[in-house]
């Protein structure tokens, strides 16, 4: 396989789209043909090849402008990567956890050495070579957390473990659905979670709460969630809103199928060893409508999802200004015809 | 003024309680406004041992956001240090060294506007204390410490949703989600998708 990434922007002139390939592998959500919140949570073992479950940490063609992005975000906003001073232990065992992944599973884009604490890290798609000491903050340019989630796809963040509840303390924040890093660091997870509706009334956080404190290292999980995007916008934080808020009013039935966004998370959740720590990656994946009625399948289901979705869903996710128009869309790719289970394309 | 009532609402929200008498090696109250009626029903609660209370006891009190002000009540107590404020600014310094300076047993006590109990409560947890030695009782006016999500500006007393950012203009409304770290609720872009469309401010926080 060669070094190949996409040259491509999540902004101004948005030249982001995705390949026939990553299309038939993208991280479809819905395994049925409605939608209500559940804790939907399964073991995060490798999946099918070629899939975005076949490795740790899914590297994809958008790897390398996902990066430059970054970038740009945190020099415009320094505040959406924040570490409390108690968990640089935390970003170092993430460090490892990326760094070990991915030069296993991607030896050909990524290698690390190991001579006791001294590491020797590579990284060719982005043109990175460090020697550092393992645990010693002087040899890096920034922080752990900072340093290796500059290199990774997908928002981070950290949650430490007390008094029975976790605690978001740290995180690199650059691709939200719409939160605020700056404003939620510290809190706990029924706080951080305050504002989802109806989610709470369900038990679905006491359950998922009680869940994530016996996770154990070395048994990852993941689960879904998603909401929808008008353009291919990685930054829709909460900070910027009135620079993207208004290209919702901007949707018509003839440039919907081109800017309009399914957004789809991939988050997992990792015990880590020495911090005790949870590692919380929530990797963004985007794909424009008219990618997505590519695959029969999909099409028919997303129409019946937004269709019938509980409109309190879609006022939270943002979307249901655009509902109706999104519905128009969809129906014209949608026959009737049953759908398979799960969320796998049909062969 | 009585005890204040308050909608149910998300869980970020913070929820106070009532004072109530407790054994301690000393006594730390920190009151704005009508949080002044809060620890004098508290004293009165503690009937024959209020005395041996109030000679262990510190009181920083500060008149409330919009002047309310029962100094002379609270000084009338008699407590073994009292101290008025004219704002929690510039009580900070002073509450900081009393909290640096505490042992093992210190009660605290907070009370009046979520201003107050907020700012009170952030310099508490910042000194360590265990958060069950600290109370809360909510009184007197419901106006909001707000942070505008946009340009982080922190606007006080807001009593109306929407509002304009005291720091970039902007339109807020005001969200009930709340950062204890920050001590503010969350103010956001009312008319980012449409601009313009700006609804009449309403008195949601008298």
């Amino acid at each position: 396989m060669g070094l190949e990434f996409n040259t491509e922007t999540f902004r101004n002139d948005f030249t982001f789209k995705n390949s026939p390939r990553a299309i038939k592998r993208f991280p479809f959500p819905f395994d049925r043909d409605d939608y209500m919140y559940s804790v939907n949570m399964e073991p995060h073992v490798p999946g099918r090849p070629g899939s975005v479950f076949e490795h740790m940490f899914d590297v994809d063609e958008h790897y390398v402008a996902e990066m430059r992005d970054r970038a740009l975000v945190l020099a415009d906003d320094p505040l959406r990567c924040q570490s409390l001073p108690h968990m640089t232990l935390a970003g170092w065992d993430l460090l490892e956890l990326i760094m070990e992944s991915k030069a296993r599973d991607y030896p050909h884009w990524f290698e690390l050495h190991k001579n006791g604490n001294h590491w020797h890290w590579i990284n060719r798609p982005l043109e990175i070579e460090q020697k550092f000491t393992f645990l010693d903050e002087t040899t890096l340019p920034c922080g752990p957390m900072e340093y290796i989630t500059r290199q990774a796809q997908g928002d981070f963040t950290l949650q430490d473990q007390r008094d029975d509840n976790l605690w978001i303390e740290a995180g690199m924040v650059t691709t939200q659905a719409d939160w605020s890093l700056d404003f939620d660091i510290g809190m706990s997870f029924h706080e951080w979670h305050a504002p989802v509706p109806k989610a709470h009334q369900m038990g679905v956080f006491d359950r998922a709460l009680k869940f994530l404190l016996k996770l154990q290292h070395g048994a990852p999980v993941r689960r879904f969630n998603w909401t929808m995007t008008v353009d291919p916008l990685l930054d829709t934080s909460p900070e910027n809103y009135p620079k993207w808020g208004p290209t919702k009013a901007t949707l018509t039935p003839d440039n919907i199928g081109h800017r309009q966004h399914l957004r789809v998370e991939l988050q997992t959740l990792h015990r880590l060893p020495r911090s005790n720590a949870i590692a919380f990656p929530i990797r963004c994946y985007l794909i424009k409508f008219e990618e997505l009625v590519t695959i029969p399948k999909w099409a028919r289901r997303l129409h019946r999802v937004v269709r019938d979705i509980d409109p309190e869903l879609a006022t939270y996710k943002g979307f249901l200004r655009n509902r109706d128009l999104m519905v128009q869309y969809l129906s014209q790719f949608d026959d009737g015809a049953p759908t398979s289970p799960g969320w796998w394309p049909d062969e | 003024m009585t005890k204040t009532f308050f909608e149910p609402s998300i869980r970020s929200r913070p929820v106070y309680g009532e004072l109530t008498p407790r054994a301690g090696r000393a006594h730390l109250f920190v009151a704005d406004g009508e949080g002044a009626e809060a620890v004098c029903d508290m004293i009165a609660k503690a009937g024959a041992d209020a005395p041996a209370l109030l000679a262990r006891s510190h009181i920083i009190y500060m008149p409330g956001p919009f002047g309310s002000d029962l100094t002379a009540r609270l000084q009338a107590l008699g407590a073994a240090q009292f101290h008025r404020s004219p704002s929690f600014g510039a009580a900070q310094s002073r509450l900081r060294k009393v909290l640096a300076d505490a042992h093992m047993g210190l009660q605290v006590y907070l009370a009046g506007t979520e201003t107050l109990i907020g700012l009170a409560m952030r310099e508490v947890m910042e000194a360590g204390l265990p958060p069950e030695a600290v109370q809360t009782e909510h009184r007197g006016s419901l106006s909001r410490r707000v942070q505008c999500v946009h340009c982080k500006g922190i606007t006080e007393n807001v009593t109306t949703d929407p509002f304009a950012c005291s720091h970039c203009g902007l339109n807020l409304f005001v969200r009930d989600h709340y950062s204890r770290r920050i001590a503010a609720f969350q103010g956001v872009n009312i008319d980012a998708e449409d601009p313009g469309q700006v609804p009449a401010a309403v008195e949601r926080f008298k």
